[in-house]
C-alpha cells in the first residue's frame, strides 16, 4: 500500500497517483485525477478537514475521501 | 433569429454567479418556489431580448450531470427534458467561473454531449484577470464550436454582448465540437447503446450517449430513474463494455473524466494563460488567517457574537413595533367594530395570528442578510473547514453551527438557515434537533418559575441559584440536541449521502442587490408559505379558547367571588376541558388542568403560557405583571389535598418540560415549509413533547420522593 493524502502533514504538494473506495466518481470529477499534481495547504484544528488546491481551485476533503486519494510525493 | 419565446435554463457549478446572472437577466420579474414534494428552490423568471419574451429557469448549482445529489439530479432531469414539474429548455446557458475554467468546463462538455443549444457564458472574468489569468474567449468559442460570452456579472459588464449572442443563436443546428472517447472507450459505450439502452430503455434520445458513459462508470444500475424492463440484460452489457476497457489495461471508472480533463487541457491550453508563477492570491492570504487553527475558531465565534447581537438586540425595537401594531390594531377594531363573535374572530383569531406572523419578519431578515453576505463573500464555506471537526464529533456538520447557534434566538430563522446545509442528511438532523435550543420565547416562562420557585440563594460566593438554574437550562437544551444528533445519526440511513467535498470559493464581493433580493425573498417565503399555517392554527387555538360560551348569567351564578369572567370562560371552554381532560395524564409529571390548558394555549407560542396563566388566576389587566402571577403560583392550594399545587418538583418538571417539548406551532410550519412535508414536522412534534414527557417524570418523581 502507497502514502495516501490523508498521511501528508502540510504545506506538501504531491501527485495523484489513483483513487480508491467505493464513491469514487466524484472526487475524479472534481478534477483530481491520477497524475496530477495537489498541493496540500492546511488541516483544520481538529486535524480534519484538510485544505487542498488542485486545478487552481481550494477543496475542503474530509478524512474519509483524503483516505481514498493515493498520492506520491 | 431567435423571434419564438424561448425557455432558457442556467446551468453551472455552484457559486459561479448564476444568481447574479440570474438577476441581472430578470430584474424583478421573478418566482421562487420548492419543487413539488421536495426541498429545492424552483426559481424562475422572464427576460426581454429583442422585443421577445423569454422564460428563464434558473437551475441548481450542479458539479456534474452525473447527479449525486438532488439538486443535481433535477439539473440533469430537466436538460434532458424528463423532469415533469419543469418545463423543456430550448436553449442552456452553462456559466462558468473563468478563474477555475478547467473544473467548470466539466460540466460543461457534459452539457454539450445532451446535443441541445448552448451558450457558455465565462463569468467572473474580472477575477480571473486578477489573478493574473488570461482568457481568449473566441479560441474556446472555435475549440468547443459553441458560442462563448465573457461577463462579469456583478459589474453587469456583457450581460448585453450575452442577451445578443441569444439572439443570434442558430437554435436549429447545435453542433457543438466534442471531446472524442478513445477507442476503447467508444466501443464500450456502442455496447451498452446497442445491447441495451436503445433496445430495452425509455432513456430519452438526447440522454442516451451521456447515460451510457454513466453506467459504464458506475458499473450498476444506481438509483435508476428509468423503468428498466430487463435488468439482467442491462447488467451484461454493462460488464462486458467494462470488460473491454479492462482488457486494454484502462480503468473504466476513471477513463471518462480523464479524456474529458484531457480534452479540457487542449482546449484552454492554447486560450488560457496564467502569467507568470502562479501568485499567492488575495484568498490565500485572507485564508491563512481566517482558517488558522487558533484564529479561525476566534474570527468566526466573533463573528456569531456579532449576528447574534443584532438578531437578539437590532431585532427587538422592530419586534416591538410590530407587537405595538398589532395589539392596538386590535383594540381598535375591537372597539370599532359592534362586539360579538366576528369581532372576537377577527381581533382574537385573525390578527393575534397575523401579528404573529409578521414578529418573526426582523429577526429572520437580519439573519439571512448576514447569512447570505456570509455566502456571497466565502466566507461561509471556512466557517464550515473550521467548525467541522468539532461538529462530526458530535454528528453534524461545519454548516449546522450557524442554524444551531441562530436557534438561541429563535428556531424559526435557524430552522429556515438550515438551507445552507447542502447535504441532505446532515440538514434534516440539524432541523431536528434545533428546537432544543433555548430560544427567547422560553425565557418568559423561564423566567416566571425560577422567580416563583427557585430560591436567590447564593452559591459560591458570586452566583445565584436561580442564575444557575437559567444557565443549567441553557446546557440542557444543548446537551439533549447533541444527543438527539448522535441518535438520529445512527437511526437515519446514509441513503444517497454525498462524500464531504466543499469547494472554498475565492473571496468576493458580494452582489448587494442579490443579497438584499435573497434576503427579503426569505422573508416574503415564510410569510406566505408558513404565515397560512400558522394563522390557521391560531384561528383554531382562538377557537378551542372562546367556545362553548359560557353566559353571564352562568358566570354569576357559577363562578367565586374573586374568579373574572375572562378565567371563568376559559375553564368552560374546549380548552379548559381539554386541560382537565389531559390531567390524569399530566399528574405524573405534577401538571394540574390549569397547565393542561396552558400546553394548549401556549402552542402559539411558548410565552403565551404565561398570559394564560394569568387569565386563568384571574388576574386583571391592571394588576396583570409578574410579580402578582407569581404570588399566586405559589400560594394556589389544592383544594383535595390542601398542599401547594405547585411544588419545587412541579416547577423544575414544567421547566425540563418547556425545555424540551415542541410547543411552537410556528416551528411546525416552518419545518413543513423547508422539509416540503408533514412527515418531519410531525416526527418532530412526537418525539419532542415523548421525550419531554419522560424528562419530566423522571424529574418530578425523583424529586417529589426526595
Ligand atoms: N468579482 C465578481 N464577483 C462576482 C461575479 N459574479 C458573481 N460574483 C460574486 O460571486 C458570488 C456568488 O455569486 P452568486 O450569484 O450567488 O452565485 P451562484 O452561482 O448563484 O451561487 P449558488 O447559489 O451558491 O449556486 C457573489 O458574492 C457574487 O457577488 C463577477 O462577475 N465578478
Amino acid at each position: 500500500m502507497g502514502i495516501f493524502l490523508s498521511d501528508i502533514q502540510p504545506p506538501e504538494k504531491v501527485t495523484v497517483i489513483n483513487i480508491h473506495g467505493t464513491d469514487t466518481t466524484r472526487l475524479l470529477e472534481m478534477g483530481i485525477t491520477p497524475g496530477l499534481e495537489i498541493e496540500i495547504i492546511r488541516k483544520a484544528p481538529l486535524g480534519f478537514p484538510m485544505e487542498i488546491k488542485v486545478r487552481g481551485y481550494l477543496l475542503s476533503l474530509r478524512e474519509s475521501e483524503a483516505k481514498c486519494i493515493e498520492v506520491a510525493s | 433569429m431567435s423571434s419564438e419565446p424561448l425557455t432558457i435554463a442556467l446551468v453551472g457549478n455552484p457559486n459561479t454567479g448564476k444568481s447574479t446572472i440570474f438577476n441581472a437577466l430578470t430584474g424583478l420579474r421573478q418566482k421562487i418556489a420548492n419543487y413539488p414534494g421536495i426541498t429545492v428552490e424552483r426559481k424562475a423568471g422572464t427576460t426581454i431580448i429583442g422585443g421577445v419574451l423569454h422564460k428563464i429557469i434558473d437551475l441548481p448549482g450542479a458539479y456534474s450531470l452525473n447527479y449525486k445529489k438532488l439538486d443535481e439530479r433535477i439539473a440533469y432531469e430537466t436538460l434532458i427534458g424528463s423532469y415533469e414539474h419543469e418545463e423543456v429548455p430550448d436553449l442552456v446557458l452553462v456559466i462558468a467561473d473563468a478563474s477555475n475554467l478547467d473544473r467548470n468546463l466539466y460540466l460543461a462538455t457534459q452539457v454539450m454531449d445532451l446535443n441541445m443549444p448552448v451558450v457558455l457564458v465565462l463569468n467572473m472574468m474580472d477575477i480571473a484577470e486578477q489573478n493574473g489569468i488570461t482568457i481568449n474567449a473566441e479560441k474556446i468559442s472555435k475549440a468547443l464550436g459553441i458560442p462563448v460570452v465573457p461577463i462579469s456579472a456583478k459589474n453587469k459588464e456583457g450581460i448585453e454582448t450575452l442577451k445578443k449572442a441569444i439572439q443570434d443563436l442558430d437554435l436549429t443546428k447545435p453542433d457543438p465540437l466534442k471531446w472524442v472517447p478513445s477507442k476503447a472507450l467508444n466501443k464500450a459505450i456502442e455496447t451498452v447503446l446497442d445491447e441495451w439502452i436503445e433496445p430495452y430503455t425509455q432513456v430519452p434520445e438526447r440522454a442516451r450517449y451521456i447515460e451510457a458513459l454513466r453506467l459504464i462508470s458506475e458499473g450498476e444500475f444506481n438509483d435508476p430513474f428509468y423503468k428498466f424492463e430487463q435488468p439482467g440484460v442491462g447488467k451484461k452489457a454493462i460488464a462486458k463494455a467494462r470488460k473491454n476497457i479492462e482488457d486494454e489495461g484502462a480503468n473504466p471508472v476513471a477513463l471518462e473524466v480523464l479524456q474529458r480533463y484531457n480534452f479540457i487541457s487542449d482546449c484552454t491550453s492554447g486560450a488560457s494563460s496564467q502569467n507568470g508563477q502562479q501568485k499567492r492570491t488575495l484568498t490565500d492570504k485572507i485564508d491563512a488567517v481566517v482558517t488558522h487553527k487558533v484564529a479561525g475558531p476566534a474570527i468566526f465565534a466573533l463573528i456569531l457574537l456579532f449576528m447574534f447581537q443584532a438578531i437578539f438586540s437590532w431585532a427587538t425595537p422592530f419586534m416591538d413595533m410590530i407587537d405595538l401594531f398589532f395589539v392596538e390594531g386590535g383594540n381598535w377594531i375591537a372597539n370599532t367594530l359592534p362586539p360579538g363573535m366576528l369581532n372576537d374572530l377577527l381581533v382574537e383569531g385573525v390578527i393575534a395570528g397575523l401579528g404573529g406572523v409578521v414578529i418573526f419578519i426582523p429577526q429572520i431578515l437580519f439573519l439571512f442578510f448576514f447569512i447570505y453576505i456570509l455566502e456571497g463573500t466565502g466566507y461561509m464555506a471556512r466557517a464550515a473547514f473550521v467548525m467541522d471537526g468539532f461538529m462530526t464529533k458530535v454528528g453534524l456538520h461545519g454548516r449546522s453551527v450557524v442554524p444551531l447557534m441562530s436557534g438561541f434566538a429563535c428556531a424559526i430563522p435557524g430552522i429556515m438557515a438550515a438551507r445552507t446545509i447542502e447535504n441532505w442528511r446532515d440538514r434534516i438532523i440539524t432541523i431536528m434537533v434545533l428546537p432544543f435550543m433555548a430560544c427567547s420565547a422560553r425565557l418568559p416562562v423561564y423566567a416566571l418559575l425560577i422567580a416563583a420557585f427557585i430560591p436567590a440563594t447564593t452559591v459560591l460566593g458570586v452566583f445565584t441559584l436561580q442564575g444557575i438554574t437559567f444557565f443549567g437550562l441553557y446546557i440542557f437544551g444543548i446537551v439533549m440536541a447533541v444527543a438527539a444528533a448522535a441518535v438520529m445519526k445512527k437511526i437515519f440511513p446514509t441513503g444517497q449521502q454525498t462524500p464531504f467535498i466543499m469547494e472554498l470559493p475565492s473571496y468576493k464581493i458580494p452582489t448587494w442587490a442579490v443579497v438584499f433580493q435573497n434576503t427579503a425573498e426569505r422573508g416574503k417565503v415564510f410569510v406566505t408559505e408558513a404565515g397560512k399555517i400558522i394563522v390557521a392554527i391560531s384561528i383554531v387555538l382562538w377557537f378551542l379558547a372562546s367556545f362553548p360560551k359560557a353566559g353571564t348569567e352562568q358566570y354569576e351564578a357559577e363562578a367565586s367571588s374573586t374568579e373574572t369572567i375572562e378565567s371563568f370562560q376559559l375553564r368552560h371552554s374546549f380548552a379548559g376541558k381539554f386541560g382537565k381532560l389531559i390531567e390524569p395524564a399530566i399528574e405524573p409529571i405534577g401538571f394540574d388542568w390549569k397547565i393542561g390548558i396552558s400546553l394548549l394555549t401556549s402552542f402559539a407560542a411558548r410565552e403565551v403560557m404565561v398570559g394564560t396563566l394569568n387569565t386563568i388566576y384571574s388576574i386583571g389587566e391592571e394588576d396583570g405583571d409578574h410579580v402578582t402571577l407569581k404570588e399566586k403560583l405559589i400560594n394556589d392550594i389544592n383544594p383535595e389535598t390542601g398542599k401547594p399545587v405547585y411544588s419545587i418538583a412541579t416547577a423544575i418538571s414544567l421547566m425540563i418540560f418547556f425545555a424540551l417539548a415542541m410547543q411552537c406551532m410556528s416551528t411546525i410550519a416552518i419545518v413543513k415549509r423547508e422539509t416540503n412535508s408533514w412527515k418531519w414536522p410531525v416526527a418532530m412534534f412526537s418525539y419532542m413533547t415523548a421525550l419531554a414527557y419522560i424528562c419530566s417524570f423522571i424529574a418530578f418523581q425523583l424529586i417529589s420522593s426526595w
